[in-house]
């Protein structure tokens, strides 16, 4: 294995366009955008070829490469115990991920042209985000997974609290402090892996974990490990009752930093349970599944009935995310190969419904300065072609079928009704629900009755595109999920689905 | 002693530390002769000069097989000269601190004194880390300390200033009767007051009564040791004094300070403690005392970490923290790994660019308070910047060399037997709450908006010094291996302690 050239390029790509914009003085509002969209081009290019050439037969595999970096002991003295190397590496999921992050972020820093000021330190932090997220999903180390996982979180704290709206700072903290205790957490669970087995290679814990009969952790503490795991990602995902912070992120951030945040980041915390939560532990995570399908019972149906009463949109969306987060759980908690395959599934359609969501909300609201229900009444006569993304994007997150949400759904119930047919039966009630949330949200904000009658434009047809790039994912996914799914199928016998 | 018996002695081990005390005189001696129209800053470059000659030499030094002079009173092993190096860049930051230093009621009286009285302590904490006596341990210890003290009230007509030297004598004299006091245990024991030969005869001890002796022994030695790297419950001093000291003089005691009583710390331990079998369990005096310890870890960072929180002035701000970062050190020597000395030795090295770099952004903003921060993002975005990137540091973010020091810690606590779970896990929990704080920082830089003018003082070098410390931060943060490999291939693991 040589050095991982192309993933290397995915990952730092963004971070050579940071250092371009060092040199863009701050008042080129034009330079600053095109250098931003331009420098996250290249990641998007070289995942999409990945994809087609492990669609070709290429083994992915061969993409993953390291390279010496940090040794905590003389190794003339302790040997190679203890190194933490530069290691990346992709399998099915996480390639499909890299893809999703790779796309939401260039549609994201178009999205954020929106911002009014301070447009070089965004972008800049905006590109630094970008690094962590890609980061997160390329790395084969857990230590490197920590450390773009905290990257991406100083990000966030930076763009929540410098360009968020009315409680910006208090958001900020919250976020800070929610997920510091997550990571703390993460790293906790990573170090003690770390130091009782000497390496931090994802594929190698895998292999010692998966053979260990009880002489380098004993069944206790590989459960306390999972626990903590859980909740280190369940703070992320969110599971209830840790959402909190989730909801004000989503209310308070800029609307293009929610795209990412709903699109990608929550999506760590489900990619860290599948990957390391299942990946490390299967035998645990056997034991613990019917709690997980009634934490993902309880996450549907909260969120659910807490989206109903909402008149705020980006709320509605905030507890729409908590509730299809639940999915993820319940696929996970069946545990059996449709299962998995709807929680990936529903963490990539979600990721795409949430972005085209708040792409959508952040237009409203350049034009509104709001989006609370009340006031975007009417919107059918005002935008009608945004408001017809709007039904669309409802549709899909209803679970509509051609659509991704649909897929996704159908797999992780059919995959629950095999193991656990009565939590079941009481999840489907939040089928319904979401039915009922969504369309008393999309439905109010169409043809409801405009009070203030104001004058807006529609969306530009420089607005369109990503929107229908978009639409054209999860109306692709849905009709033909044979694109995604024969990628994930290899990663789900592997974590003997 | 003759004349022969002084020459036998291979005098090139102490070259370092007679161009440091060289110097020192000839700077008390122009000091006195030079007239006043002359700047007394140059005298203050010389200082600067006189520690890179140092450096340099220390240098030629590594690889030596570990050797003794003085009838083994002073050694030259691989400890020795890693910590020096240590000592002699943090010095030197210090000194430049001080070159650029100009307070508001003007230093000009005791200006040459300011810079040779740092080149004196500098010179007590290098002879502490090489020494293998008890005498020269607290002879080292003492030069360093009473020119502390001179330094804290150098400004003679500021309230603050005289108030805190008061405090700091009156702890620091505390401190080092009751760390006297434990040494002298181990003296009436052992009948020497080479710590070598001390360790080979307290080997032999049987009686249960001694050892008993040499716990209490050791605990004095640590209370008193507490002091100096400000510890909870005995760092009471700290806030105060650093909040009244010139900053120079406050970068020197979180920095050099703490080294050095880190340094005392590990070579006692090391050598004698570690080596007393205790009789009841078959394992070391200082493995039996290791409770100790860890509690006084874990009240160290909590208590640092959650009084940080109130501050509302940033150098008292900074005490605290310094305290915090005392506790996650003490929790390297707690657990005891195998890379102990490595360990720390890293996280001295990137605490001490981080602290220096942010000593020298306060003296450039001339600012006490944390609200007049407000604004800075948009005033000096670079000085912003370099706050963040230091904070971050501090708080152990990844990407800076904070975080590789933490890890390390981390992962010497966990890979050892019995592992340290517990203790493990108070260093993250204190971690999370100190972004609090640090943060907070930011927040007033990045977040909110002017309410005063600032008044920088303008000064290039202090720019530079920030510039240099952010890098280095940056750096040891990315490629950790770099200090590491000059670690492995230079000192080995720091296998010749005993030989």
């Amino acid at each position: 294995m040589g050095f991982p050239f192309i993933l290397s390029i995915i990952v730092f790509a963004p971070l050579l366009g940071l250092l371009l914009l060092t040199l863009v003085a701050k008042t080129k509002e034009k330079t600053i955008k095109t250098v931003a969209i331009l420098s996250t081009l290249p990641s998007l290019f070289l995942s999409i070829y990945l994809i087609i050439s492990s669609k070709m037969g290429v083994e992915l595999v061969s993409y993953s490469g390291k390279l010496s970096w940090m040794q905590f002991g003389n190794p003339e003295v302790f040997g190679k115990l203890y190194s933490i190397d530069y290691e990346l590496g992709v399998d099915g999921f996480s390639l499909t991920l890299l893809l999703l992050t790779a796309l939401l972020s260039t549609l994201a820093a178009f999205a954020s042209f929106q911002i009014k000021a301070g447009w070089k330190g965004y972008y800049m932090l905006f590109l630094l985000l970008e690094v962590g997220m890609l980061g997160v999903f390329a790395a084969e180390n857990l230590v490197l997974f920590f450390i773009f996982f905290e990257v991406t979180l100083v990000a966030t704290f930076f763009l929540i609290g410098k360009w968020g709206l009315y409680e910006k700072e208090r958001t900020a903290f919250s976020l800070l402090i929610y997920n510091g205790i997550g990571s703390a957490i993460l790293l906790v669970v990573i170090m003690v892996l770390f130091a009782k087995t000497g390496t931090a290679n994802i594929e190698a814990l895998m292999s010692i974990l998966s053979a260990d009969d009880g002489t380098v952790f004993s069944p206790k503490v590989k459960t306390g490990l999972l626990l903590a795991l859980f909740i280190a990602f369940g703070i992320k995902l969110p599971i209830w009752p840790f959402h909190s912070w989730m909801v004000k992120v989503h209310s308070e951030a800029p609307a293009a930093i929610v795209m990412l945040h709903a699109g990608v980041l929550l999506k760590i915390g489900a990619y860290g349970l599948i990957h390391f939560g299942l990946g490390f532990f299967p035998n645990q995570f056997q034991s613990l599944t019917l709690w997980l399908g009634i934490l993902g019972v309880i996450n549907l149906l909260y969120g659910a009935f807490l989206a109903l009463s909402q008149k705020e949109l980006r709320k509605i969306l905030a507890y729409s995310s908590i509730s299809h987060m639940g999915i993820v759980l319940i696929g996970l908690a069946a545990l059996n190969e449709a299962g998995i395959q709807g929680a990936m599934f529903q963490v990539v359609s979600h990721g795409l419904i949430a972005a085209l969501f708040f792409y959508l909300i952040g237009i409203f609201y350049e034009r509104y300065q709001s989006s609370s229900m009340d006031d975007l009444n009417g919107l059918a006569k005002t935008m009608p072609i945004a408001s017809g993304f709007l039904l669309v994007a409802g549709l899909a997150s209803l679970g509509l079928p051609g659509m991704s949400g649909f897929v996704a759904e159908f797999l992780a119930f059919l995959g629950l009704f095999q193991e656990w047919p009565v939590l079941a039966v009481i999840a489907c009630l939040g089928i319904i629900l979401t039915a009922v949330y969504i369309l008393r949200a999309v439905l109010g904000i169409t043809f409801g009755q405009q009070e203030k009658a104001k004058r807006v434009r529609d969306m530009t047809p420089l607005e369109i595109w990503p929107a229908i790039i978009l639409l054209l994912c999860i109306v692709g996914i849905g009709v033909y999920p044979d694109i995604i799914s024969s990628t994930l199928k290899s990663i789900i016998i592997g974590l003997g689905g | 002693m003759d004349l022969d018996t002084l020459l036998s002695f291979s005098w090139h081990a102490m070259v370092p530390e007679f161009i440091i005390l060289g110097t020192a005189t000839l700077l008390s001696l122009l000091d006195l002769f030079l007239p006043r129209s002359f700047h007394r800053k140059w005298l203050g470059w010389l200082g600067v000069g006189s520690i890179i000659a140092a450096l340099i030499f220390l240098l030629t030094l590594i690889g030596d097989t570990p050797f003794a002079i003085l009838y083994d009173t002073f050694r030259l092993d691989s400890f020795a000269i890693a910590f020096k190096l240590v000592l002699l860049v943090a010095a030197g930051f210090v000194l430049l601190l001080a070159i650029s230093y100009e307070p508001k009621e003007k230093l000009t009286e005791f200006r040459g004194e300011f810079f040779y009285l740092f080149l004196v302590a500098l010179l007590g904490a290098m002879i502490m880390s090489s020494s293998a006596d008890l005498i020269t341990l607290f002879v080292g210890l003492e030069l360093m300390t009473l020119s502390s003290y001179i330094l804290v009230g150098i400004r003679k007509k500021h309230l603050p200033s005289n108030e805190s030297a008061m405090k700091y004598v009156i702890n620091g004299g505390i401190a080092t009767a009751i760390t006297l006091f434990g040494m002298s245990y181990l003296y009436g024991i052992a009948g020497t007051t080479n710590i070598l030969e001390m360790a080979g005869r307290l080997q032999e001890l049987t009686n249960t009564q001694h050892l008993f002796l040499l716990a209490l022994a050791f605990l004095m030695i640590l209370v008193g040791l507490s002091f100096k790297i400000a510890a909870a419950p005995f760092h009471m001093w700290t806030p105060d004094v650093y909040e009244g000291a010139p900053i120079p003089v406050t970068a020197f005691l979180s920095i050099i300070s703490k080294a050095a009583g880190f340094i005392l710390i590990i070579r006692m331990f090391i050598t004698v403690f570690y080596h007393i079998p205790d009789v009841s369990n078959n394992s070391s005096l200082l493995m039996a005392l290791q409770n100790f310890l860890a509690v006084l870890a874990a009240v160290t960072m909590i208590w640092g970490n959650l009084v940080a929180l109130r501050q509302t002035k940033i150098k008292r701000m900074l005490a605290y923290s310094s305290i915090a970062h005392a506790g996650y050190l003490l929790v390297a020597v707690t657990a005891f790994s195998a890379f102990m000395v490595e360990t720390i030795w890293f996280y001295l090295t990137a605490y001490l660019f981080m602290t220096i770099a942010v000593f020298s952004l306060l003296q450039l903003m001339n600012i006490e308070e944390l609200k007049q921060l407000s604004g800075l993002s948009k005033r000096a975005p670079l000085l912003a910047v370099a706050l963040a990137l230091t904070m971050l540091g501090l708080a152990g973010i990844p990407g800076t060399s904070g975080f590789i020091g933490k890890l390390n810690i981390f992962l010497g606590a966990l890979s050892t037997e019995p592992t340290h779970y517990l203790l493990a896990v108070i260093l993250i929990a204190t971690t999370v709450i100190s972004y609090i704080y640090y943060f907070k920082l930011i927040v007033y830089a990045f977040f909110r908006e002017a309410n005063h003018t600032f008044q920088m003082s303008g000064k290039k070098l202090n720019g530079v010094i920030i510039s240099i410390c952010v890098m280095m931060t940056i750096l040891l943060g990315v490629f950790p291996q770099l200090a590491y490999d000059f670690l492995h291939q230079n000192f080995l693991s720091f296998y010749d302690f005993l030989q």
